[in-house]
């Protein structure tokens, strides 16, 4: 296998204008180096500030490898810090979430910290007068991430110490987040019934070129559409359907619903698919929600709010959101061949407990280990990651409706079964690997 | 099979080991659940919190269709269960009505790989006059809310 670091050129070459390569699924090197480049120099959702609603509360959590930790301060703000003691670098805290107090305290030996970092205070104090401790990192606390943004409570983090700001980077894809904050008529949301955590063994770009391919799920859901089609049979399109027809049907729609449903990609790999309409547009109507949201927004922004409906939005490379029914997905990359989804539900604040209920019976439905729908994208992932280690064709065709056209645009709509959408993935892949790479080499 | 209902929970399990997904079907109730809380034995209830699964008998015997299809990809090659059973003790006991308690390994095997899960199975059973139905049966997993891989049949 070609090594690629120090060789920025050999990375740009594994993305073409219409296919890439397959040691971009398959190489360890490179998975280190998107820990070390890509994830660093990208924006990579965090976590949500309802996940640490009072001073103290923290949630620890790795990006790229990197042990962090998100908590709240007592003047209400988010900060994160890595979990790291500035001492011999215990992790300050091993539980996934809970509350610190006023201070943290490393278990080791018991150096604390405020809650921003700031050091407080070491045992045997006398033993360091005279030293450089103070002049050092060790004597100046916890290393903290300078960039954080929590957008409507949504946090993200750049770990790299320059590149894009946060609005740069996301541009008009933040209207998905909006969309999905709007819909509560106090515009609030909360964490909400747990997460969801899978394991899947490929590569996690796999996983997120799949959010935005809309050609697989006749052929790849066929066994569990076909058995939900087989039960509802003999039921009037009008019959009111229990939940989980009403979310498991519209995945054995036809080519035509999926292309018809349109895409839009932006700058830096994002993209809305379904700006047209989705699997989630013909959801029953909830009069009171509706009359709820008209009173907080007024008629015409409530209406452009509920009819907005897309499939999936992607925060590239870490975030995919679901407006409605209220559900994230997060990508979390372990390994070249192995990928942790998280799927988490929300409250929206003032809306009913209907819409609460539909998140966690999407997520339940569709991104449980458990799940009847996901059985088969796992297990065509994971033939795939095996797939690409035959011989004979070394690329990925990512060819349909390619256009030179689209070459340079940053902002384009399109028919919904376009691979634009991962082509764009894989333009801002390569764009955010080698920032930085090529002055270094 | 016998009428203490101690024997039932073994008896359901074979039948899923066996494969015999429909007879297993029929040992639920019309208004039966099947239900593999997120937060295992600390849950309360299905709908404040989420679960891995929980399902009526609609969904359950939309899993069990889906298994029959050949177009089910994950089931190429198919997955086999074995259930590992402690003895089953009632936790409560009415005239027609009976709450067990039974702890289990549970193991999945699917071609070169097989996960392990362990919990307690909890068996809501009413007194039909066929014999013992499935009200619900809850899982109360060790490790529910970690990451999991794929699992693919009834635990």
């Amino acid at each position: 296998m070609t090594s690629y670091r120090h060789h920025p050129d050999r990375i740009a070459a594994l993305v073409q204008d219409d296919r890439v390569h397959r040691d971009l699924y398959l190489s360890e090197e490179i998975f280190a180096l998107e820990q070390e480049h890509l994830f660093a120099n990208t924006w990579v959702y965090l976590g949500h500030a309802s996940q640490v609603p009072e001073p103290g509360d923290f949630v620890a959590q790795e990006i790229a490898g990197r042990p962090l930790l998100m908590v709240r301060q007592p003047d209400g703000a988010v900060h994160v810090l890595y979990n790291r003691c500035a001492h011999k670098g215990t992790q300050l805290v091993t539980d996934e979430c809970g509350n610190t107090g006023r201070f943290f305290r490393c278990p080791y030996h018991a150096w604390t910290y405020k809650l921003d970092g700031a050091p407080l205070g070491v045992p045997l104090k006398n033993g360091y007068e005279g030293t450089q401790l103070k002049a050092c990192e060790s004597g100046q606390g916890l290393s903290v991430v300078r960039h954080v943004k929590v957008y409507r409570d949504f946090v993200f983090v750049r770990l790299a110490g320059t590149g894009p700001s946060f609005e740069d980077y996301f541009g008009e894809v933040l209207g998905a987040i909006d969309n999905m904050v709007d819909r509560s008529p106090e515009d609030k949301l909360t964490v909400g019934g747990g997460v969801l955590r899978n394991i899947v063994h490929c590569n996690w770009k796999m996983y997120l070129e799949n959010i935005n391919d809309t050609v697989h799920p006749m052929s790849t859901h066929e066994s569990a559409t076909k058995a939900a089609e087989a039960l509802w049979e003999g039921h009037a399109p009008s019959d009111p359907k229990p939940m989980a027809m009403e979310q498991i049907l519209p995945f054995g729609s036809g080519y035509e619903f999926f292309d018809k449903m349109g895409g839009r990609v932006f700058a830096n790999g994002h993209s809305v698919l379904g700006v047209n309409f989705s699997i989630h547009s013909n959801y029953a109507q909830l009069p009171e929600y509706e009359a709820a949201m008209r009173a907080a927004h007024g008629e015409e922004r409530a209406t452009e709010i509920l009819q907005r409906s897309p499939q999936n939005s992607v925060f590239y490379p870490s975030l995919s959101v679901k407006g409605s029914p209220q559900a994230i997905r997060v990508i979390r990359p372990l390994a070249a061949n192995r990928t942790l989804v998280e799927a988490w539900s929300f409250r929206a604040a003032g809306a009913p407990a209907l819409l609460f209920e539909r998140a966690l019976s999407y997520n339940r439905l569709v991104f449980s280990p458990m799940s009847v729908v996901a059985h088969d994208d796992v297990h065509l992932f994971e033939s795939i990651q095996q797939g690409l280690r035959a011989g004979g064709n070394e690329w990925v065709s990512l060819h349909r409706n390619f256009d030179v056209a689209e070459l340079g645009q940053s902002t384009l709509t399109t028919n919904g079964t376009n691979e634009l959408l991962m082509r764009n993935q894989f333009r801002a892949w390569a764009k955010s690997m080698l920032a930085g790479m090529e002055a270094a080499a | 099979m016998s009428s203490d209902p101690r024997d039932f929970a073994a008896h359901e399990a074979a039948l899923l080991d066996e494969r015999r997904f429909d007879d297993w079907l029929a040992l639920f109730t019309e208004d039966g659940h099947y239900w593999v809380p997120l937060l295992g034995a600390a849950q309360a209830d299905p709908f404040s919190h989420n679960s891995l699964a929980y399902e009526d008998r609609l969904l359950l015997q939309l899993r069990v269709d889906r298994l029959k299809s050949p177009r089910a990809h994950s089931q190429h090659p198919p997955s086999h269960s074995q259930h590992v059973l402690q003895p089953s003790r009632i936790e409560e006991e009415t005239n027609d009505a009976v709450h067990l308690r039974t702890p289990f390994l549970y193991i999945e095997a699917r071609g070169e790989s097989q996960i392990l899960l362990t919990g307690t199975a909890r068996h809501h059973l009413v007194r039909t006059p066929t014999g013992w139905a499935i009200r619900q049966k809850r899982i109360d997993l060790l490790n529910a809310a970690r990451a999991l891989p794929a699992i693919q049949l009834f635990i």
